[in-house]
């Protein structure tokens, strides 16, 4: 491919480029898809607003649809190709996924927040149709018949009743120069016609992925490369006071940089860069740490600001004159990594005053933009390419490592390296927040819940919506995640897969739990008894038939246990049951069966789906076991997986998924919403084994022994 | 300091004119551009790196190329024979045995040893075999799934 096209995108110098064909490009109304905050950040960079998606049909007929998207491992590359492949009539392997590219793509706000499949799927859909409108427009001058006497069918028009009269969608775009831009909103395809989504190829990205051949960032070669290592502060909040770096500069091979105290070496080889590293001799004055892993939460408490009020019906007071049983609790979750197993990474070149960066980055255009300001070019004269990322979960959006890449790039006039070490990477991550959440309840003599009063500090206010059929109520927000006051936390802070929803659905679904147990009455029914909403009630019931699930009163104290909990995620509903085991002896807790349902209308990819509620129940056990990131002030304790536990293989439960068929509705997130209710679930199911509740997580066995204690 | 290291690498005879103290993770992913190696901790806990040393899983960002004089090594590349995937590489593709891949490289070679010393495991060998490789993204049921299909297949 050429090195150079317009980044302000010309629509006929781009399909030019492309070397003719058929470009079309979708303008469906972006108010559904655009935030007013994405609208005008695409205006400030010149991007056409009312483009987010392309595809490119050759003169060989191969078809290559844009997205400013990326691949983690979440399955999009697959899934939106089956959506365009659907639409368009052509089958999966006739398309090419082109990603994360900011020369090539469509803007695209980034990766994260279970948007992809809600709010890009449809661009793709609808790009895919229109083309399949030009085509067949085409076909019907070409082949002299009107366009509704043809179909489509893998890639070739027929005149329906004289199948011997075809034309291919390679022979139609070929010498074609042109560019569509269709207004006419064509018909998409109804479920019962589906041939390629609703089913569950394998992933376009198996193959590369089992042979080692799938590039990430840090595998990115260029000739005279050099791998860089940089200073870092042993705290955060740390600064400088001397550098001496003459015995690094002694070594042979090695370049060192100063720039402001911005210190690094750099070598042709990462081992002689780490050697050089340890030659550096550095002083930092520290500030004296003000909060640790155990202070962390009357801190909170004490800085918050002050809150947002999200929800207020009826009246508190009177929620507390009709409750017959009152039940308080706090609860409390640590600091937790996002620990993706592809450390950040990065590889930056400048020629010819452009700067090509490959990022491991959920957000390219972002880091283009800033990249572009650490430099000091233009964000045109920047190019990000995001080659297959080795996990995000929502940690990959800040992109430090791409400009301390694109800064040395720039220093030493070569192309430079830059691979976080894992310390580097617990150091640098934006941690889930740590929060406290207080939450004071109420039922009436009828078992229902009447009052709901809800605080929550720190985490932020997804996951936090009450869905219950609670008169009386409040939720107050002390402080979102995202714009924390400064000093609230002890380092950055971000979005960790979910954000907030693990915190508040681990406190909400706790608190319902209790309740029921109180009111004797089933959990399950307790919640079905207490909730309207459809979607919600169609997931309780799926997850109580799938699970085997007989009703009882908790808690049964019989060593194993039974818990349920639900939640609504990126507009996905999903309810999850868990059977465990809880030594008395150690408080070890294993969990043996995990059963997830969940309601996410159409599903574009089942198989896929299936992978990600897998993998939210797995990631999920290790916020809710071991995952609590250890620190003293701005210095993170925790510098690898020996005292930062990951779930391993022998953790595993049985994992059953069903997804709740609601066809109907258009396709919505799949990546996050299992993860949500894993906290509460445990706590639940030890909940019913031993009488004990846990309040914090992680549930260490240190902690569920604690619980246990506090009974007698 | 240079010295001549000689081993097998993928079944191709390597020459190397190089320091025997490197790490050899880091001379497969630099001087000999074999990227599917991945660096994960450093330190030989999480898998990212396993290769295969004479038939023993073991993580390259632990041995120099002193270890490896001599012996024959195989990386994630050296698996799939004229094109055609090695039978615990199909099955993790059939099966979904990965979500952002990184780890693959490292499960499957780990798998391939745990097949050599086990050809037909349980269940509970295949999870204690690969207790020591970390995946992120959860995909552990499906790569347990994998590797039990390929052990039959």
């Amino acid at each position: 491919m050429p090195d150079a096209t317009p980044t302000s995108i010309d629509r006929r110098e781009f399909v030019q480029w492309l070397g003719g064909g058929i470009l079309v490009v979708v303008n469906l109304p972006m108010t559904s898809v655009l935030s007013p905050r994405e609208g005008a950040q695409r205006r400030q960079r010149g991007y056409p607003e009312d483009i987010n998606a392309y595809l490119h049909i050759a003169g060989d007929g191969s078809v290559t649809l844009y997205s400013g998207k990326i691949e983690m491992g979440q399955g999009i590359m697959t899934s939106l190709t089956q959506e365009a492949a659907e639409e368009l009539g052509v089958a999966l392997d006739t398309i090419r996924i082109v990603m994360g590219d900011t020369d090539n793509c469509p803007w695209d706000m980034g990766t994260f927040g279970s948007l992809t499949t809600r709010m890009f799927g449809p661009a793709v859909r609808a790009a895919a149709a229109q083309a399949r409108l030009v085509l067949t427009d085409l076909a019907a001058q070409r082949l002299g018949a009107p366009r509704s006497s043809l179909t489509v069918e893998n890639g070739v028009v027929y005149v329906t009743r004289d199948r011997s009269r075809h034309v291919s969608y390679g022979e139609l775009a070929r010498g074609e120069r042109i560019t569509h831009t269709l207004n006419e909103r064509a018909v998409l395809r109804a479920v019962e016609e589906f041939a390629v989504m609703n089913r569950s190829p394998r992933r376009l990205d198996g193959h590369e992925k089992v042979t080692g051949e799938a590039k990430y960032a840090g595998d990115i070669r260029r000739p005279g490369m050099l791998y860089a290592r940089i200073l870092r502060p042993p705290s955060h909040g740390a600064s400088l006071t001397r550098v001496d770096t003459a015995a690094a500069r002694a070594m042979r091979g090695v370049t060192v940089v100063n720039e402001d105290g911005f210190v690094a070496v750099l070598a042709a080889d990462p081992e002689t860069a780490e050697q050089a590293l340890a030659l550096v001799d550095a002083q930092f004055d520290l500030p004296a740490p003000k909060v640790d892993t155990e202070s962390i939460f009357d801190h909170l408490v004490r800085v918050a600001p002050t809150p947002d009020t999200p929800e207020r019906e009826g009246d508190l007071a009177a929620g507390r004159r009709r409750s017959v049983k009152m039940f308080d609790a706090t609860y409390y979750n640590s600091y937790v990594a996002h620990a993706p197993m592809e450390p950040h990474s990065a590889v930056a070149e400048i020629a010819n005053g452009k700067a090509t960066v490959w990022s491991s980055t959920q957000a390219p255009f972002s880091q283009q933009e800033t990249i572009a300001r650490a430099i000091g070019f233009r964000p045109e004269a920047v190019r990000v390419i995001t080659p297959y990322v080795g996990g995000g979960f929502g940690g990959k959006v800040p992109g430090q490592q791409a400009v301390e890449a694109a800064r040395l790039a720039k220093i030493t006039g070569k192309p430079v390296q830059v691979c976080w070490t894992r310390a580097e990477e617990f150091f640098y991550d934006t941690f889930r927040p740590a929060a406290v959440i207080k939450v004071s309840s109420g039922i009436d003599a009828a078992g229902r819940v009447v009052l709901w009063d809800y605080q929550v500090y720190g985490a932020g206010s997804r996951g936090s919506d009450v869905f219950y059929d609670i008169a009386n109520r409040s939720v107050r927000v002390y402080g979102e995640w995202r714009g924390a006051p400064r000093g609230m936390h002890p380092f950055a802070v971000g979005a960790w897969r979910a954000p907030a929803a693990n915190s508040n659905r681990f406190a909400a679904e706790q608190q319902i739990d209790m309740m029921a147990a109180a009111a004797g009455v089933d959990p399950l029914a307790f919640r079905l008894k207490n909730t309207k909403d459809e979607r919600m009630i169609a997931v309780l019931e799926a997850v109580g038939t799938a699970s085997g699930w007989e009703p009882a009163v908790t808690p049964q104290r019989t060593g194993r246990g039974r818990g349920v909990a639900c939640g609504i995620d990126a507009e996905t509903y999903v309810a999850l049951a868990a059977d465990v085991t809880v030594d008395s002896a150690t408080g070890a807790v294993t969990v043996e069966r995990v059963v997830c349902a969940q309601d996410m209308g159409l599903v574009v990819n089942p198989d896929g789906a299936r992978m990600q509620m897998e993998g939210c129940i797995a990631m999920g056990l290790g916020y809710v076991f071991s995952e609590e990131v250890s620190f003293e002030g701005g210095t993170v304790l925790d510098t690898n997986f020996d005292t930062y536990g990951l779930p391993r293989f022998s953790w595993m439960p049985k994992i059953e998924t069903v997804t709740v068929p609601n066809n109907h509705l258009p396709p919505k997130g799949g990546g996050e919403p299992a993860i949500i209710n894993m906290g509460a679930v445990v706590a639940n199911a030890i909940f019913d084994a031993t009488g004990a509740r846990v309040y914090r997580l992680p549930m260490t066995r240190e902690r569920v022994l604690e619980a246990m204690g506090s009974l007698e | 300091m240079t010295d001549t290291i000689r081993f097998t690498l993928n079944g191709t005879p390597v020459t190397l004119e190089t320091d025997a103290n490197r790490t050899l993770l880091w001379v497969l992913r630099t001087d000999l551009e074999l990227t599917g190696t991945k660096y994960g901790c450093g330190v030989g806990i999480c898998g990212s790196c396993t290769v295969v040393v004479d038939g023993q899983a073991v993580p390259a960002c632990q041995i120099n190329l002193t270890f490896v004089q001599g012996r024959e090594v195989m990386t994630i590349e050296g698996l799939a024979q004229n094109g055609k995937l090695h039978r615990i590489q199909q099955a993790f593709h059939e099966l979904g045995g990965f979500q952002c891949g990184y780890c693959t490289p490292g499960m499957i070679m780990n798998a391939y040893a745990l097949l050599l010393e086990h050809p037909r495991p349980t269940r509970e060998q295949i999870v204690e075999g690969m207790e020591r490789n970390l995946c992120r993204c959860g995909a552990h049921k499906r790569i347990v799934d994998a590797i039990e299909e390929a052990s039959h297949a």
